[in-house]
């Protein structure tokens, strides 16, 4: 079946009052995008709610499942309907295209002799196709009433397919909507969107993205509530390896379908590294270690713009994510830190990573820079005083490091 | 300075070798199954490099078959053999230290119900000849053995177990892989009693998807791909011309000259081996008589990955005995774990390999690397 248009629905930016335009306009951008890696030329424009992208071109110019799927990247849309279209006309002369509509999609059998029967058939039996006619008088000059649409259509659509389908209007199997614009728009499926909030309408993050399963979720998660972000990992040659930065390149690319553009920065943390190896102690040196990094990506986030940072964290999950843990982190950070994962179990992740996927990437067996020195027993519950006291004791060398760590740092720009 | 000591990973193609590639794709394009004259064309050049490849063994044209490469070759003599002889019996014996070209489609012949026998070997990674004369038996129909280890450098004693296998039983066939020891020794298949003989092109400076496989005349083997009957029906696909071609070339030259570029090889080893001999803690696996292009060595308390990559920050490039995750306790070489090195010099294991263009100043430049990173590396490690 050739679907002309796509009929976007989109949920929570439609009761924005009067920044509704605004996040409209931002969501008409999105579509564009995502489209734009589709072959085929579309035609993107806002109207009375809904988002329609019209398909430029004939049958054969663009791949329908192609479509789906950029267009479920796109954050913001709740449903995607692809829609058949009929010229606007009277009740009798709209019906034959619902016919063949149905009959095409739902794979039901024609009665050649439809048009003369006037209701007389009754409902199919109780196992037969359920369905419900839901007409919308968009354009309010269409002279007949909804509810004669829906009637007329209904009974038609009886005839036409005699033992196969039966009226439900409580809870019909197949619920199909019947748009009366200055054409008529025909569809029944309602594919589902990501929800959230289009991008670029609510500011921009730095995601610490370490290759791992969490961070990537963590900064699709933001990037779902109209979010942009960019990202920074930390890099410790010869500890990790090319490799390992490169399956990071890739994670961010994977979400960059999401979320847009990233920008990547990659810091060579290993002399901060192997600094803190040294002088301080050995079970602290992982939560010392995520002091740094976030100091560090803190501050590439402000050059950067970005008014908060996120991280991939779970309450509880590894030493360094217990909740003395977290409230040593953040005390490095001025700017709100999201983690947007907090109280998710490892499975629900995994879930989501598979779902927007990621899993595939992330679970690559390199090694990454938390995990190279960590001690057998590290401090569950650090002590914020004990902490800052033995990060004292790289007084003499960390600014140094830091400042070369930051000057140093490699910026890659994915999607 | 760049050293590059990972030959045995791959080596660069030769210039003579990028010619005849590059010929046969832009000039001498044709296929060599058309009836016209571009197909001749192409046909001269396969026929050629059979015949170059045949005389450094000492075999007929007929009996030499390109593949897409070690393995290819492989899995060709193993399943091909296995097929045409289940009648005879479904026994294989093979060694514990192959590679995973042979080892995998090994797996495959176990699920399909044969019998495969994996003979130890001791700490130089040698089997013994009186485990395989034990293990030989009725329902033998297969034997295959590498003859030099990737890992390790072993030579195995290909010629006195083909004698135990045909003395036992001239129908069992024997497979060799040879795809690290082509072109590091004067191996003549007839003469040592070798029916099936796996060589890969890439690892003799010539193009990477080129390989070939040696099958004796009367040899039972089944094909392994089939289609349109190239190769005499044995092995179906439009021939690989550049590859052919390519490694005809390689194989050559890789026997041109053979005695001196074999003698250099020898002199990168020791001198490797006496260079590492003076590092503190390093602990050499390989033995200096043994395959001229291997050094496997370990350097206990620096973990193998680790060192790979400091190595390689200085151009040095070489390769890690085992690929271990510190998170996943799971060492991948069993080679090291069959020859019963300790887990810690597993972890630490790393492999050299040279090949005839190798310098003796790579091989100083890389030792000179090596004392100067190990003191840093040993000092940060995993507490």
């Amino acid at each position: 079946m050739f679907y002309k248009t796509f009929l976007i629905k989109y949920g929570e930016i439609g009761v924005k009052g009067k920044n509704r335009a605004a996040f409209e306009d931002a969501l008409v951008k999105q579509v564009k995008i995502a489209l734009a890696r589709v072959d085929g030329e579309f035609h993107v424009w806002k109207e009375q709610g809904r988002i329609i992208a019209d398909v430029l071109g004939d049958e054969g110019s663009c791949d329908y499942d192609e479509v789906i799927k950029e267009l479920q990247t796109v954050f913001g849309i709740v449903g995607i309907c692809p829609v058949v279209k009929a010229p606007l006309g009277t009740p009798e002369e709209i019906a034959p295209y619902v016919i063949d509509f149905l009959a095409e999609t739902y794979h039901l059998k024609v009665d050649e002799n439809w048009r003369e029967k006037q209701g007389e058939e009754l409902d199919g039996p109780e196992d037969s196709l359920t369905f419900k006619v839901h007409s919308r008088r968009a354009n309010k000059q269409y002279p007949v009433a909804s509810m004669d649409v829906n009637a007329y259509l209904g009974e038609k659509i009886l005839d036409a397919f005699p033992k196969q389908v039966r009226v439900d209007v409580h809870d019909p199997k197949l619920m199909l909507y019947v748009e009366l614009r200055d054409e008529v728009f025909i569809y029944s499926q309602i594919i589902p969107g990501p929800g959230g909030m289009p991008l670029g309408t609510n500011g921009s993050a730095m995601l610490c993205l370490s290759g791992g399963i969490d961070s990537p979720v963590a900064g699709w998660m933001i990037a779902k509530r109209g979010v942009t972000i960019d990202a920074t990992y930390f890099h410790a040659p010869p500890y990790t390896s090319e490799r390992a930065k490169q399956k990071v390149v890739d994670l961010a690319k994977i979400i960059s379908r999401y979320t847009g553009p990233i920008r990547l920065h990659v810091v060579n943390f290993t002399d901060i590294q192997l600094a803190i190896y040294e002088k301080c102690p050995h079970d602290e040196l992982t939560i010392i270690m995520r002091r740094y990094m976030m100091r560090i990506a803190e501050h590439i986030a402000k050059e950067d713009g970005c008014q908060g940072l996120i991280t991939g964290e779970s309450l509880g999950q590894v030493a360094s994510q217990t909740m003395q843990s977290l409230v040593c982190t953040d005390e490095v950070c001025s700017i709100p830190v999201f983690r947007p994962l907090i109280g998710f179990d490892k499975q629900d992740i995994i879930d989501l990573s598979v779902k927007i996927g990621a899993y595939d990437t992330s679970i690559l067996p390199y090694e990454d820079c938390c995990t190279i020195f960590v001690a057998k027993h590290p401090v569950t519950k650090p002590r914020l005083d004990v902490i800052k006291r033995s990060e004292t004791k790289l007084d003499d060398v960390i600014d140094e490091l830091m400042e070369k760590a930051i000057s140093t740092t490699e910026v890659i720009e994915v999607g | 300075m760049e050293a590059y000591l990972d030959n045995s990973a791959t080596t660069k193609a030769s210039e003579a070798v990028k010619d005849i590639v590059v010929k046969t794709m832009t000039a001498d394009y044709g296929n060599p199954s058309s009836m016209h004259q571009k197909g001749v064309d192409a046909e001269r050049y396969v026929r050629e490099a059979r015949e170059r490849i045949a005389k450094t063994l000492k075999v007929d044209d007929r009996e030499i078959f390109f593949t897409s490469g070690g393995t290819e070759s492989n899995n060709w003599a193993l399943i091909g053999g296995a097929l045409a002889n289940r009648r005879a019996g479904n026994h294989i014996i093979t060694t514990a230290v192959e590679h995973a070209a042979v080892l995998q489609p090994l797996t495959f012949l176990q699920e399909m119900g044969f019998r495969i026998t994996f003979l130890p070997v001791d700490e130089h990674g040698h089997i013994s000849l009186e485990d395989l004369k034990r293990e030989l038996c009725r329902d033998t129909i297969l034997v295959s053995t590498m003859y030099v280890n990737n890992e390790i450098g072993a030579v195995e004693p290909v010629e006195e177990a083909a004698k135990i296998v045909k003395e036992y039983n001239p129908d069992i066939l024997y497979h060799v892989d040879a795809i690290q020891a082509y072109g590091k020794y004067r191996i003549y298949p007839r003469k040592l009693g070798i029916d099936m003989l796996s060589v890969s092109g890439h690892k003799i400076h010539g193009p990477k998807g080129s390989g070939f496989l040696y099958i004796r005349d009367k040899a039972k083997v089944k094909p392994y791909i089939y289609g349109g009957g190239q190769q005499r029906g044995m092995r179906s696909g439009t021939e690989n011309v550049p590859g052919a071609a390519g490694l005809g070339v390689a194989a050559m030259e890789a026997y041109t000259d053979f005695d001196a570029k074999i003698a250099k090889m020898r002199e990168c080893k020791k001198r490797l081996i006496d260079g590492l001999n003076q590092i503190d803690g390093a602990y050499v696996i390989s033995q200096l008589e043994e395959a001229p292009q291997i050094v496997s060595c370990s350097f206990p308390g620096v973990r193998s990955e680790v060192l790979l990559h400091a190595l390689e920050e200085k151009g040095v490039y070489v390769s890690s005995g085992s690929a271990c995750s510190s998170n996943k306790k799971v060492p991948v070489s069993t080679v090291l774990q069959e020859i019963h090195l300790k887990p810690e010099r597993q972890d630490s294991t790393i492999r050299f390999s040279f090949s005839d263009w190798t310098t003796t100043e790579e091989i100083d430049y890389a030792l000179r690397c090596l004392k100067e990173l190990l003191p840093v590396l040993r000092r940060f490690t995993r507490r």
